[in-house]
């Protein structure tokens, strides 16, 4: 087995998660790794889309913006946000990546703020940008992300992004469109899913070197488990290979 | 949807005034004439922007920026600004580093993308001083051209159940043909925007390359523009290829000639960002006391934008923006 880290192995899962021919709106840093790393290897026809416009770019490099040169460097299209947020509107993206400070048992994410009060935020992260709307917009939202019981919380600050609300068919009854949200969640320590009907977390996949009792523990709120858990598939040499030569040979995400 | 469907909506404060007719009103006498428009950026940050204004600012954050404007903003002193924070970024740290806001839509602040966090900006919004709105990228995105399309609100589905929905002052509907759930978003027409294009010409027919985010809806929405462009070009050159004309004149109150005027923001195929320098920022950005000087030097001292790039490596320094740019820097 080839040595990896966390990090590499996250990417390497996502990579794996975005089948040839799809569509999937990135931001930068990780998510930008995986679709790079997903093109390189299985699926050359992935169409890469960003936020402020560029969709199909040759990357030459990672982009520091979703909005600088480099996400339409010889691209198929520089198009416009309203015009990538109205495709994901339409139901032609299929997936896409978020992040945040805390994750509830549904999917939702917080990424504006820690604290009660609105107005005054004990701490103040920069809000939703695209992410509520790719997450309301896009089939499938996958989260990268280190796992511990503060971010992965039962109490969470502030719902920015949507996953599945709060459970069950709450997700489509508050209006967002039909047979979207939350599809998975890759952390240092596991992959997991949703349970169809409640729509809870549910762990898949075990990462190498950890166990259930780890998982649990770094998580704030109880987890469901699948009936056949298997170990997370560990990264491949050519994946580790073209990752460390190809998408990010400066380390800049997979060195953190 | 037969059963009675509650209806919510957003209980934050909205910051401008969606009456389509109130904008006809404004824009039935806005001037229609096809002259020249060439000033200074002094002169029409004097000219367009009032204290208590809503403005909006173009392109992405650190992105084809008209700093020389966002500058000016700060110079002048003006205050009370309400703002769209649409990926607002370095624009973002300019304005509130001029303490000239005091009410702020939010999609994204504070934050640098890939960069980190701007600890200044951070501060001013956590003081409670600054009377903040929740959105999102597509929803301003979408507010501005409900108001280039002349409407006082765009239909969505996306927000709805959030907490981001909660705080904002959207509202929820129900669609006259299918009965389903949208949000409405209410129209934003800006006071002032401030755009940075590629070329353009004397009038404000304006060209832009690479992705265009929001600019083109927030010409036509916003009621008072000023364009800085790389360079001005004839007006035989937008009459040559009339497809590419992105912004007509008739949207545009000013134009102001800013070579590097995105700098230290990136312009697609000119120059890149300069990372440098947007790294000092974020570091003295820790200190108060520091920033509070740093800012004096850099923006308020300087006497227009050019002493400002001159303060930060001159044109050496733009070449090798330049040459970082078209990937020719290592070669």
């Amino acid at each position: 087995m080839a040595d990896f880290n966390a990090m590499e192995l996250m990417i390497c899962v996502a990579a794996r998660n975005l089948e040839d021919g799809a569509t999937v709106v990135v931001g930068t840093g990780a998510p930008c790794a995986a679709a790079m790393l997903s093109q390189k290897t299985h699926s050359p026809n992935l169409t890469i889309m960003f936020e402020a416009g560029g969709v199909a770019p040759i990357l030459p490099s990672m982009p520091i913006s979703v909005g600088d040169s480099r996400t339409f460097h010889k691209a198929i299209l520089a198009s416009s946000m309203p015009d990538i947020m109205e495709t994901c509107q339409r139901g032609m993206v299929d997936y896409t990546f978020l992040g945040g400070a805390q994750i509830d048992m549904y999917g939702n994410i917080n990424s504006t703020m820690i604290g009660t009060n609105h107005a005054k935020p004990k701490v103040r992260f920069p809000g939703s940008g695209g992410a509520n709307d790719l997450a309301s917009l896009c089939w499938r939202t996958m989260v990268m992300t280190p796992q511990d019981s503060k971010r992965f919380t039962d109490k969470i600050d502030f719902i920015t992004s949507p996953g599945y609300l709060s459970g069950g068919n709450s997700r489509y009854e508050a209006g967002l469109p039909k047979g979207t949200g939350p599809y998975r969640i890759i952390t240092n320590m596991a992959i997991m899913g949703f349970d169809d009907t409640s729509k809870r977390m549910k762990v898949l996949n075990i990462n190498p070197g950890y166990n259930r009792t780890d998982i649990q523990d770094n998580c704030g709120f109880e987890l469901l488990w699948a009936d056949r858990i298997t170990e997370t598939e560990p990264p491949r040499e050519d994946e580790l290979r073209i990752l460390r030569e190809e998408v990010d040979p400066h380390r800049y995400i997979i060195g953190r | 949807m037969n059963k009675a469907v509650e209806l919510k909506q957003g209980q934050n404060q909205l910051f401008s005034d969606p009456n389509a007719d109130k904008a006809r009103e404004f824009f039935r006498n806005k001037s229609r004439a096809m002259v020249n428009k060439v000033t200074t950026v002094d002169e029409a940050v004097k000219r367009l922007v009032k204290d208590g204004d809503y403005i909006a600012i173009g392109g992405f954050g650190a992105n084809r920026i008209p700093t020389a404007v966002l500058h000016e903003i700060a110079r002048q002193g003006k205050k009370n600004l309400a703002f769209a924070g649409h990926t607002a970024t370095h624009d973002m740290q300019i304005l509130v580093g001029g303490e000239c806001i005091d009410r702020l839509d939010i999609a994204y602040v504070i934050g640098l993308e890939a960069r980190g966090l701007s600890p200044n900006a951070r501060r001013a919004v956590e003081s409670g001083k600054i009377k903040l709105t929740e959105w999102t990228n597509a929803t301003l995105s979408w507010r501005i051209k409900a108001a280039a399309m002349g409407l006082s609100f765009l239909p969505a589905r996306n927000i709805m159940g959030t907490d981001t929905f909660k705080y904002s002052a959207a509202k929820e509907i129900l669609c006259p043909f299918t009965g389903q759930k949208f949000a409405a978003f209410p129209a934003l027409y800006p006071d002032f925007a401030a755009i940075h294009v590629h070329e353009c010409d004397v009038y404000g027919n304006a060209h832009v390359f690479g992705s265009t985010v929001s600019d083109q809806d927030l010409a036509k929405a916003s009621k008072r523009v000023v364009i800085t462009t790389e360079r001005i070009i004839s007006n035989d050159e937008i009459r040559r290829q009339p497809t590419a004309t992105f912004i007509p004149f008739w949207c545009v109150d000013a134009v102001v000639e800013v070579p590097y005027g995105s700098y230290p923001g990136n312009m697609p195929y000119e120059y890149f960002s300069d990372e440098e320098h947007i790294r000092q920022w974020l570091k003295i950005e820790r200190d108060p006391e520091e920033f509070r000087k740093f800012f004096k030097r850099q923006i308020l001292d300087t006497k227009n934008f050019y002493e400002y790039l001159e303060l930060n490596g001159g044109i050496a320094r733009m070449l090798k923006l330049r040459a970082i740019e078209h990937l020719t820097h290592n070669r």
